[in-house]
């Protein structure tokens, strides 16, 4: 009973799996150091974070929104959580305000979106300055360094020869295709970005679902904050600049539409893994950082051309698809 | 019952006219424009059948029809929007092809929309002018010859207005005479003016219609699109109504009654046989008392009883789907009651509605009614996914039993439950939207135009349905725009008429003539 358009609506992920596959194999060819365990299981160690971040912007972006401040809330977060481990408190609890933050900050987000009517564009524009500012402003501008190797092991550690990071990143992932596709506030989001308005007189709370998914955003943001600070051993205010672009970068390119309403989070952990492996193969290969930021740059434009050449052909007209 | 088809007068006696240079009265008889046997089909819908309209110059030819007439076809038409299937189009004798909006504006034809084309943040004179502006030598605009010409104009028309203001600062009587300024700048001779009353006040309108006076004595033919009989009786030369798409009569406004206009706008024949099986009526259900909100609709009252359909009529603006709107808990409510099955309920918000199982059919499925990406199982549950679910998360298995169960009772056309609803015909999406609302338990039903856009075959399906959900006990409030269904489908019917209340007519008693005319006021 598998029918055309139930392959239709999943191969837009087999696709970018196919891309994924055929930037790995061409790196194989290049490179002999690229196909080995342990250049792997680093690709997906460096790639944790910005998939970390990455899960939050989907569930944002299927609501039709954007979050531009989550760099900043990495930075804010880790800070806070860098000055409660230096102060002497216990891991578990400065964690959890490491994470406290990043929920707070996106509670605010989503709250000033849904209530104040802000467009999500610059609500969050506004919490990027005002989170970083007030990272520089809490630290003087200086990083906050030097933690036990019990807090690092998040970073360091590993679990059956697997690093603690990857681990959580497909713990999470895990977690977040149960609530997109299973739950109550994976359906709502979905309805939301597809239709707000319709969602709303279908009596969907549109308002409360919008400021939760925000407030996910900035806790995963948090989370991320904790890997990288334990993994920099250093908590700095200059920290994420520009992580926002990595993380939407990810889930375009993971078909995930930024008009909302569809998309499906295996298509965003692909997407960050392009990205990683791209990073990857083309260090190894001793290309310039710059050539690799144009790199990066065109494979995120032509990735967002052929989903969108794609979608045209098959996007039914309203009515047309019975007359097949 | 006959079609009243006059024919009008035909190209010949344009050469009979003694067009004097100054002031041509509205008793000339030169005609500036002929359309001759317009004809518009649409993929399934003969829109225009055999249209001929003429204008004379220097008069206010009123066009007169219910919603969906035909009217802002013709119009389209005429200013080049749409091209007609066939057919012939005279520009003083002379047969032109109108091709584009601009052609039309170049052989001098201006429309005034309802909704404004102008830019808010520009000036009088700037919107006037634009992109026509005159510059120096150096490239800047002539900012001050430009006002000047404006004023000039306006002063034709005996009207002051600041030209250097952004238009959005000016009131909507002000608005509508700058564009009609703007048409005038680029010599029209013809103006259209669709429905420009319908925002103004009793002295602006007194205005406009002074400043038609003065167009018409400059020898500008206008073709007034309105519904208000007074506002005809005042200022019309001539009348045409269309009727389904066809001319039913031209009629110098002197020589016809309102009475008879509001015949020729409605009759015909009931070809279409409704199914309305009445159930014994039950209790009442809902109760509205004296709902107002300002500027929307006052001091509406009425009760809704279990078997029944109550059908709201009333003109565009009448405030239909505010009123439905408001009882749903879309939009706030400034005073007034609502009472459900006997408790005063305040519903704020469409979970509040819901919970007191309303459901809401609105008149646009497509936009408000359903998300068209999402399957038709998960558009069936999207108000009732609570009954589904435990701790938040879904159980797949009764979800689909449901939308299952809902998709076989009232037959919807889908290969499976997992198909996007945007790939569904029209009459089938309807079901689907209407089994969100059987699957959220509602028992009191609003349906915004519940047939609109939808082929006649399914048409019959969805007032078979409304008969079921009836005899189960259920209300309906019907609101529709075609007379023949609110006669056909509704057990009372009430009318609405500039946002109030003004009829309430039981079923057998009422006829499409006498809604209509409680409609317009006539």
């Amino acid at each position: 009973m598998i029918s055309k358009e139930l392959f239709w609506q999943n191969s837009r992920q087999l696709g970018t799996l196919i891309g994924l596959l055929l930037v790995m194999i061409i790196f194989w060819i290049l490179s002999p150091y690229f196909m080995t365990v342990s250049n792997l299981l680093n690709i997906a160690e460096q790639t944790s974070i910005n998939a970390i971040i990455a899960v939050g912007m989907t569930f944002v972006i299927i609501t039709a929104g954007i979050d531009l401040s989550v760099g900043s809330i990495v930075a804010l977060s880790g800070v806070a959580l860098a000055d409660m481990l230096q102060a002497g408190h216990a891991g578990p609890l400065a964690i959890a305000v490491g994470l406290m933050v990043g929920a707070l900050c996106g509670l605010v987000n989503g709250s000033l979106i849904s209530y104040g009517k802000l467009p999500p564009f610059i609500a969050t524009l506004g919490m990027m300055s005002v989170a970083r500012g007030a990272a520089l402003f809490y630290t003087d501008g200086r990083p906050i360094s030097g933690f036990n190797a019990d807090f690092r092991f998040l970073a360091t550690g590993e679990v059956l020869s697997i690093p603690v990071p990857v681990v959580l990143m497909l713990f999470l992932y895990g977690i977040a295709y149960l609530v997109l596709n299973r739950t109550k506030l994976g359906r709502y989001a979905y309805a939301i970005g597809g239709n707000e308005e319709a969602a709303n007189l279908s009596g969907i709370n549109t308002k409360l679902v919008k400021t939760i998914v925000y407030g996910l955003c900035g806790l995963l943001s948090g989370l991320a904050a904790v890997v990288l600070t334990a993994r920099l051993n250093s908590a700095q205010p200059i920290a994420g600049m520009m992580y926002e672009l990595d993380a939407i970068a990810a889930v375009v390119i993971g078909g995930t539409s930024l008009m909302g309403g569809e998309g499906k989070i295996s298509g965003t952990l692909i997407g960050a893994f392009i990205m990683g492996v791209l990073r990857n193969g083309l260090n190894l290969l001793g290309i310039s950082s710059f050539t690799q930021q144009i790199i990066i740059g065109s494979v995120i434009i032509l990735a967002v051309l052929v989903d969108m050449t794609l979608r045209n052909d098959r996007k039914p007209l309203f009515g047309k698809g019975l007359f097949k | 019952m006959s079609l009243d088809n006059s024919a009008p007068m035909n190209a010949n006696t344009q050469n009979d006219a003694t067009p004097s240079s100054s002031g041509v009265a509205a008793n000339s008889s030169e005609i500036i424009l002929e359309m001759q046997k317009i004809r518009k089909e649409f993929p399934g819908v003969l829109a225009l059948d055999d249209v001929n309209f003429e204008l004379k110059k220097g008069e206010v030819h009123v066009l007169l029809g219910e919603n969906g007439a035909g009217k802002s076809t013709l119009i389209k038409i005429l200013s080049g929007a749409h091209q007609a299937t066939s057919g012939n189009i005279l520009l003083g004798g002379h047969p032109v092809h109108i091709e584009s909006p601009r052609h039309a504006q170049d052989l001098g034809i201006g429309v005034i929309y309802q909704e404004l084309h102008l830019v808010p943040s520009l000036s009088a004179a700037e919107n006037v002018f634009l992109g026509r502006e005159k510059t120096s030598p150096f490239g800047f605009i002539d900012t001050n010859s430009l006002r000047i010409a404006t004023a000039q104009i306006l002063s034709g028309l005996d009207i002051t207005i600041d030209c250097a203001t952004p238009v959005k600062h000016l009131g909507i009587a002000q608005q509508q005479m700058i564009e009609v300024a703007k048409a005038l700048s680029l010599d029209a001779r013809i103006l259209v003016m669709d429905e420009p009353t319908s925002a103004l006040s009793e002295s602006e309108i007194k205005q406009l219609f002074s400043a038609i006076r003065r167009l018409k004595a400059k020898g500008v033919s206008i073709i007034y699109i309105s519904h208000r009989l007074e506002e005809i009786f005042e200022i019309g030369d001539r009348v045409t109504v269309l009727r389904d798409g066809k001319v039913v009569g031209t009629k110098a406004i002197i020589e016809i009654s309102r009475a008879e206009l509001v015949k020729m706008m409605v009759n015909r024949e009931l070809k279409e046989q409704y199914p309305r099986e009445r159930p014994p009526r039950g209790e009442e259900v809902l109760r509205v008392d004296r709902l107002c909100r300002k500027g929307v609709f006052k001091d509406v009252s009425f009760a809704l009883h279990s078997g029944e359909i109550l059908g709201i009529a009333g003109l565009l603006g009448s405030g239909r789907t505010e009123l439905a709107r408001a009882i749903f808990g879309v939009d706030p409510i400034d005073s007034g009651t609502i009472s459900v099955k006997g408790k005063p309920q305040k519903i704020s918000s469409p979970r509040a509605a819901i919970n007191v199982r309303l459901g809401f059919l609105t008149e646009d499925r497509k936009s408000q009614g359903l998300v068209l990406r999402l399957s038709v199982k998960e558009n069936i549950t999207l108000s009732s996914l609570d009954s589904w679910s435990r701790a938040g998360f879904i159980d797949f298995r009764k979800e689909e039993q449901e939308a299952g169960a809902y998709v076989r009772e009232l037959r919807i056309k889908t290969p499976h439950l997992r198909q996007q609803a945007m790939r569904l015909s029209g009459g089938n999406q309807q079901k689907v939207v209407l089994a969100k609302w059987l699957s959220s338990k509602a028992d009191i039903f609003i349906f915004d135009e519940p047939t609109r856009g939808i082929d006649v075959g399914s048409k019959v399906e969805i007032y078979q349905l409304m008969n079921q959900l009836t005899a189960r006990g259920a209300a309906i409030i019907m609101i529709s725009s075609e007379l023949p269904e609110i006669l056909g489908m509704s057990d009372r019917i009430l009318v609405l008429r500039h946002r109030e209340i003004v009829t309430e007519l039981a079923a057998g008693e009422a006829t499409q003539e006498s809604v209509m005319r409680y409609a317009l006021g006539a």
